[in-house]
């Protein structure tokens, strides 16, 4: 069996990113990247599948140089191959560039299950896998929260707002996966540095930035600062509670 | 033009279907332009609500031909209905649905898709502007949607104030064939009855750290049933194993925007300020009074949850028990 993980860089989440002088662009190279929480799940998953049936598995990352980041970072949790997608210099990538490109790398290696993160927490596109799973004819489901395969059929439990749907599917699907499918493990030392010297292949999407030209136009960037009253009691403070009570019932029933 | 939306039913019509109707009918009105809307798993007691929101057609698919939840059986149906329709954009509620079927369908139409919009405008010149959340909504884009089709998902309680005067839609029934589906349903695993969804939730009362362990959650959940409230939970809580991740407000969880929040034992990080910085009101609870939340709160209490929140339920139970 051959799975393909997808994983991407983003901005470490505990920083908010800036906004470039053209008031169009986030400004992120100032920032640490860490591995998009979302794909750790999609790395564990697919290294527990690799346990379980026996597996080739390949991360592949679309980008530059932060794209060689999430490959050392999978590297680093037990992922052997790793693939460089390169777009074309200077493209401009919305999610149906992106799912385009890895489309074409992806066609060439055709793995039986494609795993990645629900959505990666910097753009919050949520779309590439299902966008992949059509360009590829494959079956998809999305943030799955728990993932089996047996006799080549894949159960996939997809939360949905009010519960969660129990899918069964035939391979080759892609898979999203959704915090809690798994624990992803925590890459040791040894690991880490074997990471950094790992061979990272690379491959050019090959496809031309006409075709890659995104289909909208980014009018402004805007970071929100909601204004709070910031109004301070203690618990004990006359008023305090009683306040509170009056502005629960207002806010509960209009 | 046309605009076609997607809508969606659990037992009756979504709040966030209901949303994105409102908002396609101000984008239809704006741009003069025919609204047209797909109920998959229509229910013909509701079909009278549909009346007057704006819609003018209305496509119905005979029940037994394509099962609502199979996005493989809908996929090829709405792509070639769009497709018929040649529609200028296609809208959908930012639901777990809503969102996967509109990937797939941005592919198959090889059109953009802007997930979890909070807006919908029209400009003058006949072009869709969104504002889409980025970062978890750290930071927001304004998008001019210029190719068409484009593809758009809006949250529930994005939009307020519904059409009232629109026209009675007209109806047009389709009979799509469908080829054996291979990914087939097994079980539907529903949610702890009479728990509200905490994205269409109006109120939700939210409990961190603070909460302390597994079984400390009584003081909220009776805040949440006199209040009609959904149960949040932060990251904290969630990872700590002291409840199940679907109540995790946050950028690794759910975004939130209901009127009022109420943070309890919440320490208010980036992360987690980023899944309700919408929300209407904020109040806050913890006991430390250098906690990061009360920079963000409209009003709050230093003090212990376990005998504010409680305080709370008892009196609002007997202001309500005095009918008032």
């Amino acid at each position: 069996m051959k799975i393909a993980v997808l994983v991407k860089s983003v901005p470490d989440t505990a920083v908010i990113p800036e906004i470039g002088p053209n008031g169009v662009a986030v400004v992120t190279g100032h920032l640490d990247f860490v591995l998009n929480p979302f794909d750790e799940y999609a790395v564990e998953a697919a290294l527990q599948m690799k346990q379980t049936h026996g597996a080739e598995v390949t991360a592949l990352s679309l980008g530059g140089e932060e794209a060689r980041q999430a490959l050392r970072a999978a590297f680093a949790m037990g992922i052997e191959i790793g693939v460089q997608v390169r777009p074309p210099r200077g493209a401009e990538l919305t999610g149906r560039g992106i799912a385009l490109c890895l489309a074409q790398v992806l066609r060439n290696l055709a793995p039986d299950l494609i795993l990645a993160g629900k959505q990666a927490v910097d753009g919050d596109g949520a779309q590439v896998a299902e966008r992949l799973a059509e360009h590829l004819g494959y079956l998809h489901a999305s943030a799955v929260t728990r993932l089996a395969l047996e006799n080549g059929r894949l159960t996939a439990h997809q939360a949905f707002e009010e519960g969660q749907l129990v899918l069964e599917m035939p391979l080759p699907a892609v898979i999203t996966t959704e915090k809690g499918i798994n624990e992803p493990r925590y890459p040791t030392l040894p690991r880490i540095l074997k990471a950094r010297r790992m061979e990272i292949q690379e491959l050019d999407a090959g496809l031309s930035d006409a075709r890659l030209e995104p289909g909208w136009r980014v009018e402004r960037i805007s970071i929100p600062r909601p204004e709070r009253h910031r109004r301070l009691f203690s618990e004990h403070e006359a008023g305090g509670v009683e306040h509170l009570i009056g502005l629960l019932q207002q806010k509960s029933r209009s | 033009m046309k605009i076609l939306v997607l809508l969606e039913s659990r037992g009756e019509l979504t709040l966030g279907s209901l949303s994105v109707i409102a908002a396609a009918a101000q984008a239809a009105d704006r741009g003069h332009m025919e609204l047209h809307a797909v109920w998959p798993e229509p229910d013909h007691e509701q079909l009278h609500r549909l009346a007057g929101l704006g819609i003018n057609v209305l496509h119905l698919v005979r029940e037994d031909l394509l099962p609502p939840y199979s996005q493989e059986a809908w996929i090829p149906f709405l792509t070639e209905l769009a497709q018929n329709l040649d529609a200028r954009l296609i809208a959908a509620p930012a639901s777990a649905w809503g969102k996967a079927l509109c990937a797939a369908l941005a592919a198959r139409l090889d059109a953009e898709l802007a997930q979890d919009c909070l807006s919908l405008d029209w400009t003058l010149d006949g072009t869709p502007l969104v504002r889409k959340p980025l970062y978890a909504g750290k930071i927001l884009a304004d998008l001019r949607l210029d190719h068409s089709p484009a593809l758009v998902t809006l949250r529930p309680r994005s939009v307020k104030g519904a059409k009232r005067d629109g026209p009675i839609p007209r109806i047009v029934g389709h009979e799509p064939s469908l080829s054996p589906l291979r990914c087939v349903l097994k079980e539907l695993v529903p949610l702890s009855t009479g728990a509200v969804k905490l994205t269409e939730a109006r109120v939700i009362v939210a409990g961190g750290r603070g909460i302390g362990g597994p079984d400390n959650w009584t003081a909220l959940r009776e805040l949440c049933d006199i209040l009609g409230a959904a149960l949040g939970a932060s990251r904290a809580a969630v990872d700590a194993g002291w409840i199940h991740q679907g109540h995790q407000v946050g950028q690794t969880g759910k975004t939130v925007s209901p009127d009022l929040y109420i943070a309890c034992g919440i320490s208010g990080t980036i992360q987690h300020r980023a899944g309700m910085s919408n929300a209407g009101t904020v109040v806050a609870i913890n006991r430390d009074p250098g906690a990061e939340i009360f920079q963000y709160c409209d009003y709050g209490l230093v003090g212990d949850l376990f005998e504010i929140v409680p305080k709370l339920t008892l009196e609002l139970k007997a202001l309500r028990g005095q009918g008032s």
